[in-house]
């Protein structure tokens, strides 16, 4: 698929004000470009577009031509040519821009019809909002509030459907608030490939419901709860543990993978209570894996590593092990970039090898791919590693047995899952900084506790060599300590100079000594991340297979730029 | 600045002699002596709460002993000085109640925090909490200061329900299941 390079724009008027918009762009997302909110429950930018909601109704006209000469009919009232307004009104989401095309969205028309439709839809919805999960983020709350009559006349009956449906492991389903808008339908069919979900019975008592023997069991399901506009469909997970309102919003990334799908982790008084998908139409849309929301209950896990002795003391034991020579460093690709910086300047004063653990799956051809560290692409702009990691320790499993390495520095890496065997941990002395407790840090002489991706702040640089940031979302574990803080003091501590902790000072030594990074700093990196270049890198030959908008580079280069899917729905 | 030198007036006979004063005070004193009483024997004798007082916030239960707390957070949302402290919970299948679905697992009010604006009164879509007559909290140490949850609702009792929301709900529920229309 080749694209020209200027998109075509055509010029509509919404509400009296011009503005240019690509060819295909439907009136609700030309709206929002001028600032225009057009209510709407099912209509979604990444999802197919069926209107059946009715509630972005606008009014829309075109420009009067006289039929026989096709010359503009000027108005003689204005001295501007006449617009010829549709008498009934138009779906905003099924209605793309063409030239000229003039919207309403403000007469009394389109205030009716809205009212009208937010009546129907609330005829049969339960007074639910005290104990629905979705009040504060529902849009049936909010556009009734704004668009609504303000109050009821229904005296009769409600319909009674099916409530507190288990629809799989991970999603509940409230059938009396569905307001049959179908996104998590098409959501299942569309992105999760998984097309469980569907209608049934009409009228009124339509219902959605899985299909018999099966259920919503996919690792996307709970993306149809993020855009189900109203309640019915809520987390099991999340269920009735706090109210939105009461929740801090962080932006994060999902270390799950090298996809680096944005996140936002939702946290009150220092407990993250959900993990969501944060819009970012070059990596991840609006969708988000099922795995990566469930990883900040990994915060609180009773296997957390707690410090035993003061970081000064265990730093000053480290450097009675690290003193001693023929040390090995591994490093992580879970680390952010900041952390493998200073792990290679530790490395580079021990004059120490560096290795790296690769951890491969499978990919799932959406927003997980192959390669399970969030940050190996950082290893290698850091100029950490120079290839791309094994999954196995052979090097430093022979260099141990040899004798050749006597300590080992091991950053969050359980040295046991990489392929050390027991007696080769035993012949090591290890210095572990980590989270959780495994097999390492049981073996370990010296540990050093260290927080997690949700209690520190950050960059990771993902697949498509984007550097993105995250940000500490609650305050840090207090028996654990930071791993910028243990790194730069441990760096202290060996003889390689010191470098603040502090990410923005820490960041202009970065800026100076790595070239992919020279001209950017942590707070100039946006909240969608920054592409670097990933020509230096091209020859490597990455694990990722294809996944939303990442295709791996191919073995005869392209003539042109590959263009992303603009879909984003991969084959 | 100019001085104003005012003239003092000099004392009558009878004024020098005080005893219309003294005769005055004892007046007013004999007079309160056998005049109904303004002050209570407090506590023995209470006074008496005037409708729509603000008192102590305490959870009610409807008639049937239902409590109608949902834990929706809104009055710890809304208090001002940040008294209230909810955790929510499910309630369980088989108990009778679950078409409610959600109860609080712990309702904390901090009476050292409450400044007994009745704001969570007002803000309560459930009706479940009000600031009845109590208007006396006492204790030696914060943590008694605190009213949990049972302490709330054996302050609060029973008050009478002009919506029985939740019985209406089950009873549709009870009657769709048995004529299903469709």
């Amino acid at each position: 698929m080749i694209q020209p390079a200027k998109p075509d724009l055509v010029t509509v008027n919404i509400d009296g004000k011009e503005v240019a918009v690509p060819k295909g762009t439907n009136v609700i997302e030309a709206a929002r470009l001028v600032g225009v909110d057009v209510p709407h429950y099912c209509y979604h930018p990444k999802l197919s577009v069926v209107g059946n909601c009715r509630m972005c109704l606008v009014e829309m006209g075109m420009p009067a031509v006289d039929p026989a000469t096709k010359a503009p009919i000027i108005d003689p009232a204005t001295g501007k040519q006449k617009i010829n307004w549709i008498p009934r009104p138009q779906i905003g989401c099924g209605t793309n821009a063409t030239p000229g095309m003039h919207i309403r969205t403000n007469t009394p028309l389109v205030k009716d019809c809205r009212e009208g439709v937010m009546e129907f839809l609330l005829i049969n919805h339960p007074l639910d909002c005290p104990i629905c999960d979705q009040a504060g983020e529902c849009k049936l709350q909010e556009q009734s509030t704004q668009y609504g009559r303000g109050y009821s006349r229904y005296i009769e009956q409600k319909n009674v459907k099916p409530k507190r449906t288990q629809l799989g492991p991970r999603v509940t389903l409230d059938d009396e608030r569905c307001i049959l808008c179908s996104r998590c339908i098409r959501f299942s069919k569309e992105i999760a490939k998984d097309d469980v979900l569907g209608f049934v019975d009409r009228g009124s008592y339509s219902t959605l419901t899985c299909y018999p023997g099966h259920e919503l069991a996919n690792n996307y399901s709970l993306n149809t709860v993020d855009i189900c506009p109203v309640g019915a469909l809520t987390s099991t997970d999340f269920r009735f543990k706090m109210r939105v309102w009461f929740l801090k919003q962080t932006n994060s990334i999902d270390p799950e993978s090298s996809v680096g799908v944005n996140t936002i982790v939702w946290s009150r008084e220092g407990i993250i209570y959900r993990l969501t998908p944060r819009r970012n139409d070059e990596v991840n849309d609006t969708w988000m894996a099922d795995s990566g929301r469930v990883l900040y209950k990994q915060v609180n896990d009773s296997s957390r590593l707690a410090a035993q002795v003061g970081l000064e003391d265990a730093l000053t034991q480290a450097k009675a092990l690290l003193a001693s020579g023929s040390v090995a460093v591994v490093g992580s690709g879970r680390s952010s970039v900041e952390e493998q910086f200073l792990t290679k300047k530790i490395a580079a004063a021990l004059n120490a090898p560096a290795y790296l653990v690769s951890r491969v799956g499978e990919g799932d051809k959406l927003l997980i791919s192959a390669d399970r560290n969030p940050n190996v692409r950082g290893a290698l702009v850091t100029g950490l590693i120079d290839k791309l990691p094994e999954q196995r320790l052979a090097a430093l499993a022979e260099a141990i047995d040899a004798g050749r390495v006597k300590t080992v520095l091991s950053i969050g890496e359980d040295l046991a899952a990489a392929g050390l065997t027991e007696a080769q941990l035993a012949k090591v002395s290890v210095v572990y900084l980590g989270t959780h407790a495994n097999a390492t840090s049981a073996a370990a002489k010296v540990v050093i506790p260290t927080q997690t991706v949700f209690e520190k702040s950050g960059t990771f640089i993902n697949q498509q060599f984007r550097i993105q940031k995250f940000h500490r979302a609650v305050p840090g574990f207090t028996k654990a300590f930071d791993d910028l803080v243990v790194l730069s003091k441990l760096l202290a501590e060996v003889g390689g100079g010191a470098i603040s902790s502090d990410l923005n000072a820490l960041w202009s030594v970065i800026a100076a000594e790595v070239p992919a990074l020279a001209s950017t700093s942590f707070a100039k990196i946006p909240d969608s991340g920054l592409l670097l270049d990933s020509t230096p890198y091209a020859a490597l030959p990455f694990v990722e297979g294809e996944t939303l908008h990442y295709k791996p580079a191919a073995p005869v280069p392209p003539a042109a730029g590959i263009p992303t899917p603009p879909k984003g729905t991969p084959a | 600045m100019a001085v104003i030198q005012v003239e003092r007036k000099p004392l009558s006979f009878a004024e020098r002699t005080y005893i219309p004063q003294v005769l005055g005070g004892l007046k007013t004193t004999f007079k309160h002596l056998i005049s109904k009483k303004q002050t209570l024997e407090y506590p023995e004798q209470r006074p008496e709460i005037p409708p729509g007082y603000r008192g102590v916030p305490t959870l009610v239960k409807d008639p049937n002993g239902r409590e109608k707390c949902v834990s929706c957070q809104l009055c710890e949302f809304v208090c001002p000085p940040k008294a209230i402290r909810i955790t929510p919970g499910e309630i369980p299948a088989g108990s009778g109640r679950e078409h409610v679905e959600k109860a609080p697992k712990a309702f904390d009010i901090d009476m050292l925090r409450c400044i007994y604006c009745g704001y969570c009164q007002e803000v309560c879509p459930e009706e479940a909490i009000f600031l009845q007559n109590q208007f006396s909290m006492s204790g030696y140490t914060r943590e008694e200061m605190v009213n949990h949850k049972d302490k709330l609702y054996e302050l609060g009792g029973t008050l009478p329900d002009q919506h029985f929301k939740w019985d209406k709900k089950k009873a549709a529920e009870i009657a769709a299941a048995e004529h299903p229309s469709h």
